[in-house]
């Protein structure tokens, strides 16, 4: 945990805690994990084949919560636009399979490095948007309440989705590269399918990556002090402003890759994904402790099956399904935000 | 440095100082019952009662996040509380209540479009209630909800309040929609009609007359109605302000732990301000509900929130004047100032009014970074907004990148 959380509180050691609070600390995710094994007696194959399309959906919500909490972890900002962010690289992969009318038909090799190559621009492309964002939106508030830059992030949020509008109005179909709905193998009569293999071979990595990149390498040093305590952080001479581009850039990058990623998955792309998607992401990054990078991806996953749990329909007899999913995803958010505001598994952090 | 905060705190009284303060205000209510007069009774005086609601509701959302300085991103499900209160207790939805002959409550056959009385009894399904009545109904079913939803964000501060907020907004809506058969597949009532909606909604008649108070082809009455909500409105807000509780209201928004050590009963004041705040929206709610004739899931956006909470910002958070001035500029700017962007669509290769929520986020942004205490701020808060700025005379001005406001850790 230690070198993967950016915010971490002070080294003074952890007070003795009490029956109550262990208690407390354990009880939501041990609620909800019997929530699913009930759920798996109640219905044991379609809850496996729910727990993994959660798993491969929720490493999409990892990849974005990733975002929320580095970019919170830093600046004590929700940024709102995020989601828009995710959805841009979505847009941006979409256009390029269009663009070079690469198809299913192509060989295996071509297909392979046009993915990693896409992958590349659209990571590029929504890095470069965060990045500009922080700098038009963000920066100039830096000595304002921290009322003004979570309404500027709203303003910025509704911008992009209607860039989004105006480049695609309609839902639109993303080439089907990689036979995302083909039965990869079968494994408990459960069919793994080509887009839930490569969401996790990309996405692995990545998160492997991101990892080590911040919890090894000087810039990521950087980072975890600015979070700490960005006027210390400043005196050590640390570039505070340029630490901060760098994590708005890191989050995009994942965003970007997240977004090439759902539109493989999905096959097909709105303007408006970028909004709920953002919040179910945001969901992630609370549930895991916001500022703590782990926690993000495991909140992810866990947000992944909750929703598709939900989606399937039946829960324990309850008439859920897609209509309510989000109903269901905000109710969790609230409660975790209400008893647990440090995440499932987290240490305090500042707003805790 | 005391020339700028005196020039900060100078409210800018030098036009309104030759005549008392209780003179402009008869003046401008005066002004505001003749103007249905001036402005026809077409598309603009209809836009003037869809502002005059939002009035309202930006004026309750004020208490919440002006006063009492907690953000509420969700403000919506008041409203869609209350416009559904009005929908329940003024149409057809429950057509089975007192056996098919539904419940009728100072209605009349024309306000509750009944086709033919049959033995001069109203006998149209549904329950129907007066709509005065239905406001005060709403008002305290919107309040008490305010309290429900309030109480479990007691704890938090800030952006964590925002988000719990916003899901509250998402989630209400979402419940609505979802309960066209009984909620969770339990029990059978169909509560909302799903995304249809419910239609038509009784319209307004006095308790005690038989004619409905207003036509489409004379929307002056309906103005009336909603102006005289906007007046209550505007006395509650008032007399709250600059009550006890106003005043531990504004303790709490600057310094909670202060508040709390100076005897603020925490709890019971913020939950307070959401049950007002609540309350008015639920107030308006009813109102938007009778007067659209419709109560459809689709007008619970997000994008609503932001709109009322666009209107306090931009006008000036905490001040009643500033936020109806905030509110009335928005709102017209949605109904006009957008629409005549339409003339750009030609030139520009695309349609400009498809992207009216993008302009509204654009002027938000630029609004915040520009002149974040809005329109016409409340003197408190400018002197708090511009604190740097007064700091900066005694000691070094600070430079632009300057971090240590944003990990200040009060909210």
């Amino acid at each position: 945990m230690e070198a993967a959380s950016i915010a971490e509180t002070a080294s003074a050691p952890p007070p003795a805690r009490k029956v109550g609070d262990v208690l407390n600390a354990y009880a939501l995710p041990l609620l909800l994990f019997g929530a699913l094994v009930a759920q798996f007696i109640y219905e044991p194959t379609g809850t496996l084949e729910n727990v993994k399309t959660g798993l491969s959906n929720g490493m999409v919500w990892a990849l974005i919560a990733l975002g929320y909490t580095l970019v919170y972890g830093i600046v004590e900002l929700i940024n709102f636009a995020h989601g828009e962010v995710f959805m841009i690289g979505a847009f941006v992969s979409t256009s390029l399979m269009q663009t070079f009318g690469v198809t299913d038909q192509t060989s295996l090799a071509v297909i392979i490095v046009v993915i990693i190559l896409f992958l590349a621009l659209a990571m590029t492309a929504s890095a470069t948007l965060n990045v500009l964002i922080e700098r038009a939106a963000y920066r100039p508030l830096r000595n304002a309440p921290k009322l003004a830059p979570l309404i500027t992030a709203i303003g910025m949020s509704f911008i992009l989705q209607n860039v989004g509008l105006l480049w695609r109005p309609t839902p639109d179909q993303v080439p089907d590269l990689i036979g995302s709905h083909d039965v990869y193998f079968t494994i408990f009569k459960v069919d793994v399918l080509h887009s839930d293999v490569f969401a996790v071979i990309v996405t692995v990595p990545l998160l492997i990556a991101l990892l080590w990149f911040v919890g090894n390498t000087r810039y990521g040093k950087a980072m975890r002090a600015t979070a700490q305590d960005p006027d210390a952080a400043r005196l050590m001479g640390i570039d505070v402003d340029r630490t901060i581009s760098l994590t708005f850039l890191l989050g995009g990058t994942m965003a970007g890759a997240a977004g090439l990623i759902y539109a493989l998955y999905n096959l097909t792309v709105r303007f408006n994904m970028g909004f709920t998607a953002g919040l179910i992401a945001f969901t992630a990054a609370v549930m895991g402790g916001i500022g703590n990078l782990k926690g993000a991806v495991i909140g992810g996953l866990i947000i992944g099956v909750i929703q598709a749990v939900s989606d399937g329909g039946n829960f324990l007899g309850l008439q859920l399904g897609e209509a309510w999913t989000p109903a269901v995803v905000f109710g969790i958010l609230i409660l975790v935000m209400v008893f647990r505001p440090q995440g499932l598994f987290g240490e305090e952090t500042r707003e805790g | 440095m005391t020339g700028s905060v005196a020039a900060l705190r100078d409210t800018g009284s030098s036009i309104g100082g030759w005549l008392p303060r209780w003179a402009w205000m008869i003046i401008a209510l005066i002004a505001a019952i003749l103007f249905p007069y001036i402005a026809g009774s077409g598309d603009f005086l209809d836009a003037s009662i869809q502002t005059l609601a939002y009035v309202i509701m930006a004026l309750g959302l004020n208490i919440v996040v002006g006063f009492a300085g907690l953000l509420d991103l969700g403000y919506v499900a008041f409203y869609a509380i209350g416009a559904f209160v009005i929908g329940w207790f003024g149409s057809q939805q429950f057509p089975d209540v007192n056996g098919g002959k539904g419940i009728h409550i100072l209605v009349s056959d024309r306000s509750t479009f009944q086709p033919k009385l049959s033995g001069g009894k109203l006998d149209i399904a549904g329950i129907h209630i007066n709509f005065f009545f239905v406001l005060f109904i709403a008002m305290a079913i919107t309040a008490l909800w305010g309290v429900l939803l309030g109480a479990p964000t007691l704890r938090l501060r800030g952006d964590y309040l925002a988000i719990v907020t916003l899901a509250f907004g998402e989630i209400v809506p979402r419940i609505f929609e979802n309960s066209t058969s009984g909620l969770f597949g339990i029990g059978s009532t169909d509560f909302s009609h799903g995304r249809q909606g419910i239609t038509p909604i009784d319209t307004i008649n006095l308790p005690w007359s038989h004619d409905i108070l207003y036509t489409d082809a004379n929307l002056r009455p309906a103005y009336w109605v909603a102006l005289g909500m906007v007046v209550f409105t505007i006395f509650v807000n008032r007399r709250l302000r600059d009550s006890r509780l106003g005043r531990a209201w504004i303790a709490v928004r600057e310094d909670e732990v202060a508040a709390a050590s100076m005897g603020v009963n925490l709890v019971r004041t913020k939950l307070w301000a959401y049950a007002m705040g609540a309350a008015f929206g639920g107030f308006a709610g009813v109102f938007l509900g009778s007067y659209n004739n419709t109560v459809n899931v689709d007008q619970f956006e997000f994008g609503f929130s932001v709109f009322i909470l666009a209107m306090v910002i931009v006008g000036g958070m905490g001040n009643i004047w500033g936020v109806i001035v905030g509110a009335i500029a928005l709102s017209m700017m949605n109904r006009y100032g957008l629409p005549q962007l339409n003339n750009l669509s030609e030139p520009l290769g695309f349609d400009v009014t498809a992207i009216s929520f993008g302009i509204f986020g654009f002027f938000l942004l630029i609004m915040m970074v520009l002149r974040p205490e809005g329109l016409i701020p409340s003197g408190r808060r400018r002197l708090e907004l511009h604190e740097a700025e007064i700091d900066g005379d005694i000691e070094d001005a600070r430079p632009v990148g300057d971090m240590s406001q944003m990990y200040e850790v009060r909210q």
